[in-house]
């Protein structure tokens, strides 16, 4: 970069055109003053300038390491910072995830990026208010208390000729001051665009096909790569073949056991890919049969095993019950299977390397892709373009790693695009977990006592962050060592039972190199947890004859929980009486409704689904769902409302229909034939959501929390049809017919 | 290198691109109405050349299977998925992606009607859902619900934007009717 003002002002050119109008009087005037040096460093967390720039047109740029899965999150940021500037919404820009121009907050993950990562664009946008106002007050010479701000207009309400707007007030320039977290945020009831459902700004370009997406990215002398992964995990490299006969090869890529073809156009990299003999050696696979899985995992020895969370003596109250209720859950391996395979450009040469990425991590990517290359993490730029939408750990990092080996070895552009095998294969996989819960109750039928395990595998390997190059699978393969962590699950619930325990258990699984790696899938784990808790308390509740939503009622003292539970059973109409419904039919199409609730940190959730079972061939179609959300201040409500009920279809592909299957010979789920998710025909008939404002509580997160209770929702609604209980997700034709062979006649 | 449309002269026959890699042939395409000339293996799949040589963005590689429709593009009108369709195969027919959908330098009602509706997460998928729903209602402008759900079957959202995509259609259908 030949100055790193000057980049800065180019590289705000993408942001929007008008701000490079600026770019040499800014030079010219303030150059030497460049606090932070974009290319060479990340900017200063606490430098206003690194949050946001104003050009002479007053339009605004909002610069966030925060990146924007699909979910519209760069909508939310311009309308909080718009709100707060009292600027149009429409005159700001979102510049996301770049390891040069945007500070590093953590990258994305947990729901949290309006919850946490628009905190300091708040707070920065505040601050840019008060210094323009105080700018203000001095080109006008009245009292910056006097002043008011409208449309980026700074002006005295009393005298229409004093006026200054904010792009003749700082445009272009630097406002070279901290952040100190003292200029007052706006108080809810003063939000003009907070609270609003603002258009999402991606929409128009995206729907007309003139959206950036990462895999629109093309750079000068680019090649194209594809990569050659093992048959199966320790499978190790014998010979990768020749390019002979293969047209268009540049080179073949061959490190350790990892193998990739780099080509002069796509097609030719995708043919030589498919045609190159490779030779692999053929050990056995380290895991049990597919069949046998949940069963292993509870015969398996737990490496740790940790009280998450204990009130009351659990074994004593157990030991007093009049009576004890148990039961076990499952759910399987399950695919991002993200929409566009992961794809990646890198451009790696001895200045050091770019690398353009859809990752969720941008400035945790630069560590590992260093790490990876052998450079110093200042010596890797990583730019963040928007992908196919992620839900996680997917193969996003993992194909960066794979371009930039592939660059480093031919000293040119590549990119990098996964074939299809390539993602729903070889992406990290959300783990299986299985759950033991039991309750104690007393003869009266209140609940003494719960007990709750969960096991799931080691998240050895694939963190949410590829951090170092060993946590990506090129690192793996050419063999570095994976650093992984281990952090036992637990079901978030807030029943008030009087004695109650939840265990975390973990089991080792093989990680490296494996397309059954784990990792951070939508809402990591809780799907699960929260399936086993949730299809238990139904239990219970089948049990006592009690209605599920009374039983809920008894047990949750927080009148968040309660307010929540509620408003989804009287949206739903929800009548009460004890599960399963009277006078089932044993034959043919019978239909039920089920409930469940979860809070996924301070969001708070309530899934109703309605069902119709056919008896003969064990299909189950979802009617109707309903969802009651609380997730405190509400940023664009028609937004919210897309992303749940996004949420609400995906978690529903997930408990009827996705479990990655796997053998000796590998993972036999690979493409949307293998790996099927739910189409538009098993679509709910219809999706009611039910959004709980609480502007007095500050926004938490929503791009997850409501996906975890679909699943128990639906395996209560088939109990309530049926009498069958499943405990093992997914709700298959043929689980659902073994589930109604074995269910007790008549039921309950 | 542009002309009218319909310019283009018959091209090799399809059963003429072998699964074998090919020698580059020069193939002419009539592309949103604008013709071009590439020079590629008669047996690339169009969506290849429609990305790397024509630099459309519309259609996108999702499997390269035809299992899911993001690659969708319109052949004489009908939706079909560029992914498995030879190059040459498209050759002096009349090709559209969703950039050329709607009338030059406006949106086609069904793409109105997914900005209206809002009707996606991330978008990768959406080419194909608004491709195949417009196809759709040129043949039959006021489908049932369960004919838009049949119709667009093939396709995958893997976020879910399913309901409002629906709707989507629905909304076009009704805007034209």
């Amino acid at each position: 970069m030949i100055n790193p003002t000057l980049s800065r002002r180019r590289l705000l050119a993408a942001g929007g055109a008008v701000v490079v109008g600026f770019a040499m009087p800014a030079l010219t005037g303030r150059g030497g003053e460049a606090a932070a040096a974009p290319g060479t460093g990340m900017p200063a967390p606490d430098a206003l300038d690194s949050w946001l720039a104003i050009g002479p047109d007053g339009r605004v740029t909002v610069f966030t390491d925060k990146v924007d899965l699909g979910m519209g999150v760069s909508t939310a940021f311009a309308q909080i910072a718009a709100d707060e500037l009292d600027v149009p919404v429409q005159s700001v820009s979102i510049v996301m995830g770049d390891t040069a121009r945007t500070p590093d907050q953590g990258g994305v993950g947990g729901s949290t990026s309006i919850a946490v990562g628009a905190v300091p664009v708040r707070q920065a946008a505040a601050e840019a208010r008060r210094v323009l106002v105080g700018l203000a007050a001095d080109r006008l010479g009245v009292a910056a208390d006097t002043l008011a701000v409208r449309d980026g207009v700074v002006y005295a309400p009393d005298d229409p000729t004093k006026s200054a707007s904010y792009g003749d007030l700082i445009g272009g320039r630097r406002f070279n001051i901290a952040v100190t977290g003292s200029a007052p945020v706006k108080a809810p009831d003063q939000y003009k665009i907070v609270g609003t459902s603002v258009p999402r700004i991606d929409i128009p370009a995206k729907a007309a096909g003139a959206f950036t997406y990462i895999v629109d990215v093309r750079v000068p002398g680019m090649l194209h790569g594809r990569v050659i992964r093992p048959p199966v995990p320790g499978a190790r490299l014998v010979s990768a073949g020749s390019a002979e006969g293969l047209p268009g090869v540049h080179r073949i890529v061959a490190k350790g056991n990892f193998v990739g073809v780099v080509a002069d156009t796509e097609w030719h990299a995708v043919q030589a890919a498919r045609n190159l003999k490779v030779t692999w050696s053929a050990p056995r696979v380290p895991w049990p049969a597919m069949a046998d899985l949940y069963t292993a995992m509870w015969s398996m020895t737990p490496t740790t095993r940790r009280v998450m969370a204990q009130a009351g003596d659990v074994d004593g109250a157990m030991r007093g019950a009049a009576r004890t209720i148990e039961a076990r859950y499952a759910w399987p391996f399950q695919s991002h299977a993200m929409m566009g395979p992961s794809c990646a450009i890198a451009d790696v040469s001895d200045r050091g390397a770019t690398i353009w990425s859809s990752t969720q991590h941008p400035h945790q990517l630069q560590h590992g892709i260093a790490d990876l290359l052998g450079l110093a993490p200042g010596a890797v730029h990583v730019i963040w373009v928007e992908g196919s939408g992620s839900y996680g750990r997917a193969g996003m990092d993992d194909a960066a790693g794979d371009a930039a080996i592939l660059s480093q070895a031919v000293g040119r552009p590549v990119r990098v695009q996964w074939m299809r095998a390539d993602e729903t294969g070889w992406d990290p996989k959300g783990p299986p977990v299985v759950v033991s819960v039991r309750a104690g109750v007393d003869a009266q039928g209140n609940v003494l006592a719960w007990d709750y395990v969960a096991r799931g595998f080691s998240g050895s390997g694939i963190p949410a962050a590829a951090t170092t190059g060993g946590n990506m699978l090129a690192g793996q393969l050419v063999g570095l060592e994976a650093r992984g962590f281990d952090v036992p699950t637990v079901v978030q619930e807030n029943y008030a039972f009087p004695a109650k325990r939840k265990t975390g258990e973990i089991v080792p699984w093989p990680q490296d190199g494996s397309p059954l790696r784990t990792a951070n899938l939508r809402a990591p784990s809780q799907p699960a947890t929260t399936f086993g808790g949730e299809s238990f308390v139904d239990e219970m509740a089948a049990a006592l004859r009690i209605d599920p939503v009374d039983f809920r009622l008894r047990y949750l003292r927080n009148p968040r929980d309660a307010a929540v539970v509620r408003a989804a059973a009287q949206h739903a109409g929800w009548a009460p009486r004890p599960s399963p419904r009277p006078d089932i039919s044993r034959l043919g199409v019978t239909t039920g409704r089920g409930f469940a609730y979860a809070p996924r940190g301070n969001t708070l959730i309530a899934t109703i689904a309605e069902v119709e079972v056919n008896q003969a061939t064990g299909q189950v179609h979802v009617t109707r769902l309903v969802l009651a959300h609380d997730c405190g201040l509400i940023i664009n409500p028609d937004g919210l409302r897309g992303t749940i009920e996004a949420n609400l279809i995906q978690s529903t592909s997930r408990a009827l229909k996705e479990e990655v299957r796997f053998g000796p010979s590998g993972v036999a789920s690979v493409d949307w034939a293998t790996y099927p998710i739910l189409r538009a025909p098993e679509a709910p008939d219809r999706i009611e959501v039910v959004l709980v404002n609480r502007p007095d509580l500050p926004p938490y997160g929503a791009g997850e929390p409501a996906t975890v209770a679909t699943a128990p929702a639906i395996a209560n609604a088939i109990f309530d049809a049926t009498g069958a209980r499943l405990r093992t997700v997914p709700f298959t034709p043929e689980r659902v017919k073994a589930a109604l062979a074995d269910r007790t006649w008549p039921a309950a | 290198m542009s002309s009218p449309a319909g310019a283009s002269p018959a091209a090799a026959h399809p059963a003429a691109a072998a699964a074998a890699p090919s020698p580059a042939a020069t193939i002419r395409l009539t592309v949103n109405g604008v013709v071009h000339t590439v020079q590629a293996a008669p047996g690339t799949p169009l969506l290849y050349v429609l990305r790397d040589d024509l630099a459309l963005r519309g259609p996108r590689f999702g499997c390269g299977l035809g299992q899911c429709g993001a690659c969708t593009v319109h052949l004489d009108g009908a939706a079909v998925r560029s992914c498995t369709i030879p190059v040459a195969a498209a050759a002096g027919r009349r090709i559209t992606t969703l950039e050329g959908l709607g009338p030059a330098g406006r949106l086609h009602p069904v793409q109105q009607a997914f900005v209206d509706e809002q009707a996606m997460q991330c978008g990768y998928c959406v080419n194909g859902w608004i491709m195949t729903a417009a196809a759709l209602l040129a043949r039959t402008p006021n489908p049932s619900d369960a004919e838009v759900r049949s119709a667009l079957a093939g396709l995958i959202c893997r976020c879910g934007a399913h309901m409002r995509m629906l709707r989507a259609v629905r909304r076009a259908a009704q805007s034209r009717g």
